[in-house]
């Protein structure tokens, strides 16, 4: 059995990765190219005995030297020994698509051409001759819809034949001949450096010759840099200098301009040949749509239609799915509880607490998957149909303003700029933009917007100290929540936008910049598999992120949390109490009926446990018949709990309360006080001097440090700081009010002020290690890496001390604060908007183009 | 060898309203720009159609043989057109 490889090669929104899907299914993995950040995606199929290895190229719209997507393009298709390359093209834009057919042919890899969309050419009125092109280009044409899986098996014939006829020598003499037609006024230079490179031992056998004196009169730098090596000489570098110069002197043109202009033309002159359009110039169907959502007033219109729809879907929607997940997240939960080794009276096993502990972190994140789902099949609808390089085109005027891009929008929406969202997949979809300062810009300021792992912090906060209802003018009474809830929505933004700015004044100033040329691809109708697909990818990620890093940090937590615990002599206080007070029960029951099993300690936790069961029961609104079958288990332990009417039996619950009341407040003690020992604890103590300037105690320095593992934990330590439940181990971690209450009551100290300080430097608050681990990969550098994570950190700690500093120092309460806050953060971003550096980018365009003389090319036709 | 019959002015491709045609003359400068238009459909001698302006005013979209490209109007100022009146 032989082992192949193709691979596929087009323009963007060509069909490729429709293609790639229906001849792999769904045997595919993901990686990177070595060394850049471009996605290489492998899968296979077997065929007739036969398997063969598919390789998506990145798409490319040529194959020069300038982007990382077209070197790679390039490497692939001359190093690699493949049997096939399959050119994806749009035959409803059969021009355009030629044009990287022309370069595919120069390489001459082994070229098949699968003509796409088929059914879009037929619905414009475009009919192909596809014979006569297959003839003109000399390669197996065929004609498909991939998204109806038109043409596969034709497709697949194609690659088999392929490998049959080894035409390369044949095609190699035709292709030089056609260069040198094609290329009229450089012929003489071409055929001269073919000569030159013919003679080279080693480039002739690994390259096609023709096609490298092509890129040398091209002034293509990689390839003269390879040709420099390869040779060991300057000779063939030098002498094609010369011949650019003096082709510049002669036409008073580039001769790489000349050259993509010959094949611009050439690629028109053979569509205008073989494609037959019936009936007159009708406006395309994307055009036309693009009339209404790219219209002056109907598009930012349309836009914001979109983005409240994304809104009430993923989050009103998303978060009434959430309903049905928790339940099946807290039964594994209670699950877990059954079979862990069981709590004593006042001993909690810490295995058992570990178990919890880990289980209980992972829950909080996997509630949010629903949420997650919809957000990014949302997005990936978006991405398919096509819209979302409209959205860049609508707001790129305004996020230029701030160093950023039009394309920064994908990001800025996965990353919760409409409130929730997840800087991992926002960075790594920073890949897209072309232009590397904006994109840094972008990289960097994402995590300054709300992802969905700061809100918990928020509701927790603003439903406890905001609560009061002001008066507004116009509105009338409008509670706080509500306004609040408002300002932290919208305070990112005005975060992001100032600070991308300022970024790139001045860390970022020198980075390159790039043109924005952007194409606009056609609408088409998302396909089901391709929405599901990237959906799922991605909340992959995400379930990844949380079973690996942050269950690794919740160990780490835990650790820190725990040790070094109790010392033995507050450990016997702890027990003599305990002693004391199940001898004071037994006490009181003696002689009771009911109470003859109650002889020992081990009998009273039982009975605790018992009636802990019980109330769990009721708690999930279990039917009477289950209840029963409970009592049943114990029935007089179930007359102690459940009997109201015997005056025995009541005495009895009355001192099993009080039993219960003690221990409760026992194991609260105790954690505190472990709490207080534990490292974490001695580090919040220790930044306390400093923290206090923000209005942050001890409590909620653990409570930040544990953020940094992943934004959720915010709620989960604090959940674990103040904990007051009445059960000890079965903390209520998900029930709200509990932990509201329990904060309210045990920070007195803890004002509104506070408050939004400390909401305010979780906006900011430094990424958590998923991110920073994302921006690693998608910088390339330590260096961003490290800023990304200790810029916010400080920007943050000054924002938290600036606001309850500085509103302790003028007397604001936190809703005060806030909107003045508000108004500073809003003044500084219009200024930002209307600051103009010397103009930067525009300075660095006209150098790059300038420098090689000021000149217009054209009077290439 | 493209006789335009009509009267034409020589313009650059951000100073066309919606609706205006122009024929590329050609690309000023040498950078990276040049190439990228010229990739991306803009080549010296093409027919382009000014579309419309982004709502805010920029960037712009053109239409030349069937491709739809944006581009900021500080790019194209680069491009030198000879309108079709
Ligand atoms: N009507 C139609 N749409 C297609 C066809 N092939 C692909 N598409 C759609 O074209 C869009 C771009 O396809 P994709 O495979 O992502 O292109 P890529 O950028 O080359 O990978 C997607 O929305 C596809 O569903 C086809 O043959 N007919
Ligand atoms: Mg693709």
């Amino acid at each position: 059995m032989s082992k192949k490889t193709i691979a596929l090669a087009g323009q963007p929104n060509s069909g490729k990765s429709t293609v790639f899907n229906s001849l792999t299914g769904a045997r595919q993995y993901v990686a990177n190219y070595p060394g850049v950040t471009v996605e290489k995606m492998t899968g296979w199929y077997k065929r007739k005995g036969e398997t063969v290895e598919v390789v998506d190229l990145p798409g490319a719209y040529s194959l020069t030297s300038y982007s990382p997507e077209e070197r790679v393009t390039r490497r692939v298709l001359l190093h690699d020994p493949l049997s096939a390359v399959i050119n994806v093209l749009d035959a409803a834009n059969l021009r355009r698509s030629l044009y990287l057919t022309i370069q595919l042919l120069e390489m001459e890899v082994p070229l098949i051409l699968a003509l796409n969309m088929m059914d879009v050419a037929e619905s414009q009125g475009v009919g192909l001759d596809v014979q006569g092109l297959s003839k003109e280009l000399g390669a197996p044409v065929v004609p498909t819809v991939m998204t109806r899986g038109r043409g596969r098996e034709e497709l697949l014939d194609a690659v088999a034949d392929m490998s049959k006829i080894s035409n390369l020598s044949k095609n190699s003499a035709r292709s030089s001949a056609a260069h040198l037609n094609l290329y009229p006024k450089a012929a003489s230079a071409l055929k001269e450096l073919e000569e030159l490179l013919a003679a080279e031992e080693d480039l002739r056998t690994d390259f096609p010759v023709s096609w490298l004196a092509i890129k040398l009169m091209e002034g293509d730098s990689e390839v003269l840099e390879s040709v420099r090596e390869r040779t060991g000489s300057d000779r063939l570098v030098v002498r094609a200098h010369e011949l650019r110069a003096a082709f510049e002197a002669e036409h008073d043109l580039r001769p790489e301009l000349y050259i993509s202009s010959q094949r611009s033309q050439r690629a028109a002159e053979i569509a205008r040949r073989f494609e037959k359009r019936r009936g007159s110039d009708k406006v395309p169907f994307s055009e036309r749509v693009d009339r209404v959502l790219c219209h002056r007033f109907f598009g930012p219109l349309f836009l914001a239609v979109i983005v409240y729809g994304f809104y009430y879907l993923s989050f009103v929607q998303g978060y009434n799915l959430t309903h049905y997940v928790w339940p099946i997240l807290a039964g594994f939960r209670s699950f877990m509880e059954g079979i862990l080794p069981q709590p004593g009276l006042i001993e909690l096993p810490v295995f058992r607490e570990f178990v919890l502990w880990i289980v209980d972190n992972a829950n909080a994140l996997l509630n949010y998957v629903p949420i997650f789902f919809i957000l990014f099949a949302l997005i990936a609808i978006l991405e398919d149909s096509g819209y979302m390089p409209r959205i860049a085109f609508i707001l790129d005027r305004i996020l230029r303003r701030f160093g950023l891009h039009g394309q920064s929008t994908l990001s800025m929406i996965l990353g919760g700029v409409v409130l929730g969202g997840c800087a991992v997949p926002a960075v790594m979809a920073t890949k897209g933009i072309p232009d590397e300062k904006s994109r840094l810009a972008t990289i960097l300021t994402l995590p300054m917007l709300n992802c969905q792992a700061k809100l918990p912090l928020y509701f927790l906060l603003i439903s406890i100290y905001f609560n009061e209802t002001v008066r507004l003018p116009f509105f009338g009474d409008v509670s706080q929540q509500s306004i609040v809830i408002v300002f932290i929505q919208t305070i990112s933004l005005l975060f992001v936008l100032p600070i991308a700015k300022i970024l790139s004044m001045t860390v970022l100033k020198n980075m390159e910049t790039a043109p924005f040329i952007m194409e606009m691809p056609p609408y088409h109708v998302p396909t089901f598999r391709g929405v599901l697909g990237r959906a799922i990818e991605r909340v992959w990620l995400y379930i990844r992120k949380i079973t690996t890093v942050v269950v690794a940090i919740a160990v780490v937590l835990f650790v820190l949390l725990h040790f070094p615990g109790l010392t033995p002599e507050r450990k016997t206080h702890y027990e003599a109490e305990k002693d004391q007070a199940v001898q004071a029960f037994l006490a009181s029951v003696q002689g009771k009926s009911l109470a003859e099993e109650l002889k020992t300690e081990e009998d009273v936790l039982s009975l605790i446990l018992f009636q802990q069961g019980y109330r769990n029961l009721l708690r999930s609104g279990a039917k009477p018949e289950t209840r029963e079958a409970y009592g049943e288990k114990n029935p007089a332990f179930f007359e102690i709990i459940q009997n109201r009417k015997s005056e025995e039996a009541r005495s009895i619950e009355r001192e099993l309360k009080k039993l219960i009341s003690f221990r409760s407040t026992t194991l609260t003690a105790i954690r505190k006080e472990r709490i207080d020992n534990s490292v974490l604890g001695q580090l919040g103590r220790a930044l306390e001097p400093i923290s206090k300037y923000a209005g942050f105690n001890w409590r909620v320095n653990v409570a930040v440090l544990s953020t940094l593992a992943a934004k959720e934990n915010s709620v989960s330590t604090l959940g674990a700081l103040y904990v007051k439940e009445e059960t000890g181990a079965e903390a209520d971690s998900d029930n709200g009010d509990t932990l509201e209450a329990r904060m309210r009551d045990q920070e007195e100290d803890f004002t509104p002020l506070h408050a939004m300080a400390l909401m305010l430097f979780m906006v900011l608050c430094p990424p958590c290690l998923p991110t920073v681990m994302a921006i690693k990969v998608q910088t390339g550098s330590t260096k961003w890496m490290l800023f990304s994570f200790f810029f916010p950190l400080l920007l943050g700690l000054l924002t938290a001390i600036l606001v309850f500093s500085g509103g302790s120092a003028l007397g604001l309460d936190g809703f005060q604060a806030m909107w003045r806050f508000y108004l500073i953060a809003l003044s500084l971003t219009i200024i930002m908007a209307f600051f103009k550096p010397k103009s930067q980018n525009k300075a660095e365009l006209w150098l790059a183009l300038r420098k090689g003389g000021d000149r217009t090319h054209g009077d290439a036709f | 060898m493209l006789p335009e019959k009509t009267v034409t002015v020589e313009k650059t491709l951000a100073e066309l309203d919606p609706g205006e045609t122009g024929r590329v003359l050609g690309i000023e400068g040498s950078g990276v720009l040049a190439q990228r238009l010229i990739d991306m459909g803009l080549y010296p001698g093409v027919l382009a159609v000014m579309l419309r302006r982004a709502p805010f005013g920029d960037p712009i979209e053109v239409e030349a043989e069937g491709a739809y490209i944006t581009l900021r109007k500080d790019e194209a100022r680069f491009v030198k057109v000879k309108k079709s009146a």
